[in-house]
């Protein structure tokens, strides 16, 4: 890959944040005026246990190269046990795709409370910067020959 | 055919600024569906939604794109706009280009293309909406509050006095919570007895106030305006309604070992007792733990000595199940654990106390019947030192103690202040504060009476130490005007400890899913806005369990509680969410694995005839019952075939965002 | 044994407590016996040996559900799946007679041939010899080395449910069902994404794999919706065999009683069990052990949790370098 293309690259960070606790979080963030990456768009959805792991392998279908899920607080769901599914299935399905040699540090899961803008936000830099560092997402998108 | 219309809001320059929103508006009119784009000033104003709902009938719009502010700010608004136009709510999708945009980047570029993809999102999500039509649920004409202080006390006068039934719930034995403990309120230094007791008589005697004392949540489902609740009302081993409160069995008692409660442990009581004069209910209970009957099953002059038979040995705990419309919550605050502030030598004197021990030791029905005299050794002090912000207003990253203001702490050291001086002029008082708060009204005139006329000497700097030294304490901290170190020999020390959540307010909370700060104070559904309401429907807020309070904020927030409440109460239905799971009978195979993960139990099993272009089958499939469905999603996830499905939030809609945000 | 059965079930026919038997017929070939239902006049023709390698337990889905009572022929590993189709509902065990069946592991005609055995004509069994005819003569093997894979990591020989049980079985265990995952754990992520890439690649969505496992019993499945917006019954671009096999194999995790049916049928020879035990062995060690299909009813590990279950980041803690 030549010098312009590698600056031509934009990460492309899908952020699911569930709509009572993180996505409040987002928000607060925001009225903070507290920055992030523009690189990251966030998905709303009622809860961190409505995000299908289809959704996630979409997202790196579709070019995305990192993908992370916020839900409240282990405890503080506010359907009281959604978030500790989303645990279990994430759990599971991001040591698949690790087992099947894709980088680890593209997807991740953060409890990120309406209270916790400046989290928020760190979560979101630090993530950038770990999908900057890890590059373009070419192994998703390649595990199957194209010979 | 679809026809979206997309709605570029400025939101003054609070968009506009780091948005280029007429870009915006022309890049979107080249996506599918968008038939119609434009940008104005406020999208939210009278003007703005004129423009929506003008734009709506003029195209025949069947979609809407608002690209403004946060969703959990106006959706609803624009939902309004969009069924006054005649276009169903639910065609109505926001893209948040404010919070998490224009706001959080710099760079005009970056944010202007940031909100084109945002803005692609929404469009190619309400390409998939399907309109929704919201389905209604009765209401439970009856409120549940718990805690009986003086905020559940006014909440439940207040919707009692509207024509609703109310219960309180209050874990101890009694009604009345701290403020029963205080002895002069400021800054009018009426008695708290006297105007607190006359309520708490109020609400004993209203029939529509049924008062669950020693009592505790024992667990509750459902969901606003339906909810059930389980009550576990303890045993008092004593009989209520035929105890009379006489108090002979309390006098007879032979344990006097039993800490007493109501005086913060600076005295005893017997195992059987009534927690103080104006108990409500005035019944004994008996504290199983001191009780000889119970621990060497001898005794038993307390049943010997009841002329009325009211004593129980064999009560058991009972568990209520009690339908309610509303919850409130008003589960009051406890001081923190003083014992923790080493430096101050809690631990090592008796006579350093906490503000509350104090309040008890200056009240006339406390342990030293009001007299000022050292727990030590019951002599009068001379010296009393008064230390502000105890565990209050700590930096993050201390160890111990809360980063927040305890609010009443600088109104009431002063009112201790001025009371000792006023009783006792002999006595020298000395304050330690970091800064006097007093706004409030006639708050700071009250601080200023403590000061010039009473003489109280305000020291404005921290305690480094109290050491204890023979009888004395010698107390060394900073004067910060003066620029010295200042060393104090006192006879009393008085902490001002912060105040802290009660402590069954986490578990309350888990309970009902009501979201709580770090702290574990509940946090509101808008802290300007929505003030005494929790995010989760039908759970309201009241007095200090949401934050900090003093007596005329606490009453003040349990009367808007009440009046939230009532405004709730008074509905014969609530229109439910209709963004709920909906299993299609063609794919569903019936398999339970949603109906577990259900936190709501409101997936069931039929077995059906179901009939599609594939099958014609007697199956079992799943139903979702959509009144208490609340659409959280766990089960579609679950489901392997797709057959669940949630409304407003479908997978379709999902991953058409996500398409849209790879693109 | 074979005839030990038939009599059995013309008995049971008999006195009315089966009308039907789900078993095997003969194949095209003496190592392919092919499930089959009989009724009482074609039950003559049920064939038991040691070929009878297939799970046929995802066949009483649709035939537990027609009238009377089905007898289900099951070696102890197929009783797991049948568990597990009990505990989602999807049969009725009230209509099922299970006959639980001895089974001393089964052979693989792939491993025969490999061993050097051309043009097989039949097999004999004495104890552990093996002896293959060939249309070049006969040839003796060790029937130890000649099981099926899955017979390698035999779950044990007990039935887990069953109404009666007819002829002994043995534990063939001779792996440690793990190894192999603990190999690519072992490995690092290239290494790992070379093995998958390579063994993916093979996949020519024939949907194998999926048709024969007890677990996939949608009614329709989601790859093969074209509502579901994740249809893709050809591909349409790279990424799609993975999500598939990705998918496939979370949507039975917790559910999968690892009865290695997937890889025994791939033509292309993928080791697909290879996914699905990778999830089992991450539930075993972070969610306690679990055998699905142990028992009818319960909740598996996926529809189940603990307030202080580890949090996802294991998944970056455990084995390996980040990245």
């Amino acid at each position: 890959m030549s010098m312009s293309e590698n600056k031509a690259w934009k990460p492309k960070i899908v952020a699911f944040c569930c709509n009572w606790c993180s996505y409040a979080g987002a928000d607060l963030a925001g009225s903070s005026r507290l920055s992030y990456p523009a690189d990251v768009k966030i998905i709303r959805v009622p809860c961190s246990c409505r995000v299908n792991p289809l959704f996630i392998l979409r997202a790196f279908q579709r070019g995305a190269d990192g993908v992370i899920l916020c839900g409240c607080h282990p405890g503080d769901c506010h359907y009281t046990s959604g978030n500790y599914y989303a645990r279990r299935r994430m759990t599971l399905l991001f040591s698949m795709l690790d087992y099947l040699g894709i980088e680890k540090g593209r997807t991740r899961v953060e409890w990120v409370s309406a209270a916790e803008g400046a989290k928020f936000a760190a979560t979101m830099n630090d993530f950038a910067k770990t999908i900057g560092e890890l590059g373009e997402n070419k192994k998703l998108g390649d595990l199957r020959c194209k010979e | 055919m679809q026809k979206i219309g997309v709605f570029v809001c400025w939101c003054g320059s609070n968009i506009a600024a780091t948005v280029d929103v007429e870009r915006v508006a022309e890049a979107v009119k080249s996506e599918p569906g968008v038939v119609y784009s434009t940008n104005y000033q406020y999208m939210c104003s009278e003007n703005g939604q004129a423009m929506i709902r003008n734009a709506i009938k003029e195209y025949g719009l069947n979609g809407v794109v608002i690209c403004s502010c946060s969703p959990r700010m106006h959706e609803a608004t624009f939902r309004k706009t969009a069924m006054a136009a005649g276009l169903n709510p639910y065609m109505v999708e926001i893209a948040n280009i404010r919070e998490q945009c224009s706001w959080i980047h710099k760079d005009m570029q970056e944010g202007t293309e940031k909100a084109i993809i945002l803005a692609r999102a929404a469009i190619a999500k309400v390409l998939k909406n399907a309109p929704l039509t919201a389905g209604t649920s009765p209401v439970t004409k009856r409120a549940l509050v718990v805690g009986g202080g003086i905020a559940g006390i006014q909440t439940a006068l207040d919707v009692a006095d509207a024509g609703y039934e109310v219960d309180i719930v209050e874990k101890s034995p009694t009604i009345g919570g701290r403020m029963a403990q205080l002895d002069k309120t400021f800054p009018t230094l009426d008695c708290a007895a006297c105007i607190l007791t006359p309520k708490m008589v109020d609400a004993a005697q209203n029939e529509k106030i049924d008062i669950l004392s020693y009592s505790e949540l024992e667990s509750v489902s459902g969901f606003v305006g339906n909810f059930t609740v389980k009550i576990r009302k303890k045993a008092r081993y004593v009989d209520e309604t035929k105890c009379t409160g006489c108090g002979v069995c309390t006098e007879k008692c032979p344990s006097r070992k039993g800490l007493n409660e109501f005086n913060m442990g600076l005295n005893t009581r017997g195992a059987i007792y009534i927690p103080f004069a104006q108990a409500i209910p005035n019944v004994a209970v008996i504290d199983k733990t001191q009780c000889l009957h119970f621990r060497t099953g001898k005794c038993g002059l307390c049943e010997k000595n009841c002329s009325a038979g009211a004593i129980k040995f064999d009560q058991e705990d009972e568990i209520l199940e009690r339908q309610y419309g509303a919850i409130i919550l008003a589960t009051g605050f406890k001081p923190i654990d003083a014992s923790a502030f080493d430096e101050y030598a809690y631990c090592q004197s008796k006579d350093v106390v906490t503000s509350l021990e104090f309040e008890r030791i200056m009240n006339a029905a406390g342990p030293t019947k009001g007299k000022l005299v050292r727990p030590s050794d019951g002599k009068h002090p001379h010296e009393i030192v008064f230390i502000q912000c105890v565990g209050s207003r700590c930096s993050a990253d201390a160890v111990k103690g809360k980063q927040y203001c305890s609010k009443i702490c600088c109104m009431y050291t002063a009112k201790h202040a001025m009371l000792v001086r006023e009783k006792y002029p002999d006595v020298n008082v000395h304050v330690f504060y970091i800064d006097a708060r007093t706004p409030g009204k006639n708050f700071d005139e009250f601080y200023r009476r403590a000061v010039e006329q009473y003489d109280v000497d305000y020291i404005k700097g921290m305690v480094g130490k109290v050491e204890v030294e023979g009888d004395h304490l010698r107390v060394q901290g900073s004067d910060l005007i003066a620029n010295e170190q200042v060393v104090i020999q006192a006879d009393m020390v008085v902490l001002a400890t912060a105040i802290e959540p009660d402590p069954t307010a986490r578990s309350l909370g888990t309970m009902l899913t009501a979201s709580m700060d770090t702290n574990d104070f509940f946090t509101e559904a808008h802290p300007k806005l929505r003030p005494v309401e929790s995010p989760t429907a039908g759970v309201f807020l009241s007095g200090a369990c949401q934050g900090p309070k003093d007596i005329p904020e606490t009453v003040a927030q349990a009367g808007a509680a009440a009046s939230k409440v009532i405004g709730l109460l008074s509905k014969d239905h609530l229109v439910t969410n209709p963004c709920v799971a909906h299993s299609d009978e063609l794919l569903c195979n019936g398999c339970s694995q949603c109906e577990n993960v259900c936190p709501y139990g409101a997936i069931s099993y039929v077995e059906k005839e179901v009939r599609g272009p594939e099958v014609r089958a007697v199956k079992r499939i799943a139903v979702v019952n959509e009144a208490v469905c609340q659409g959280c999603g766990a089960c579609t996830v679950t489901c392997p075939s797709g057959a669940m499905d949630l409304k407003g939030f479908s997978n379709n809609q999902i991953m058409a965002e996500v398409d849209a945000i790879c693109r | 044994m074979q005839r030990m059965i038939v009599d059995r079930l013309k008995a049971l026919f008999a006195e009315g407590k089966i009308h039907r038997v789900l078993g095997w017929e003969a194949g095209e070939f003496f190592y392919d016996p092919t499930p089959a239902f009989f009724d009482a006049e074609n039950v003559e023709n049920l064939v038991y040996d040691s070929f009878c390698g297939s799970n046929v337990s995802k066949y009483l889905i649709a035939e537990a559900a027609k009238e009377g009572t089905v007898a289900a022929l099951l070696k102890p590993c197929d009783t797991y799946s049948l568990n597990q189709l009990a505990t989602e509902k999807r049969v009725n065990r009230e209509k099922i007679y299970v006959i639980g069946l001895g089974c001393r592991g089964m052979l693989d005609i792939e491993k025969i041939r490999r061993a050097g055995a051309t043009g097989v004509t039949g097999v004999e069994e004495k104890g552990d010899e093996l002896t293959v005819h060939t249309l070049y003569g006969d040839k003796t093997l060790n029937r130890k080395d000649m099981l099926l894979e899955k017979c390698l990591t035999c779950k044990g020989k007990e039935h887990k449910v069953f109404d009666e049980v007819i002829g002994e079985s043995e534990d063939t265990t001779s792996q440690d069902r793990m190894e192999m995952v603990r190999r690519l754990e072992a490995m690092s992520p290239d290494e790992r994404f070379a093995f998958w890439r390579k063994e993916l690649s093979k996949c020519i969505r024939c949907n194998a794999c999926r048709n024969v496992c007890p677990a996939c019993s949608c009614v329709k499945c989601v790859f093969d919706n074209p509502k579901s917006g994740v249809s893709n019954k050809a591909a349409a671009d790279d990424f799609e065999e993975n999500m598939f096999h990705i998918i496939r194999a979370f949507h039975v995790a917790g559910r999968c009683t690892d009865c290695g049916e997937c890889s025994r049928v791939c033509p292309q020879g993928i080791p697909l069990h290879l996914l699905n035990r990778k999830f089992i062995k991450d539930i075993n060690e972070l969610y306690g052990e679990f055998q699905a299909g142990e028992q009818i009813g319960g909740r598996h590990p996926l529809i189940n949790y603990q307030k202080d279950d580890c949090e996802p980041s294991v998944v970056y803690q455990r084995g390996g370098d980040k990245g």
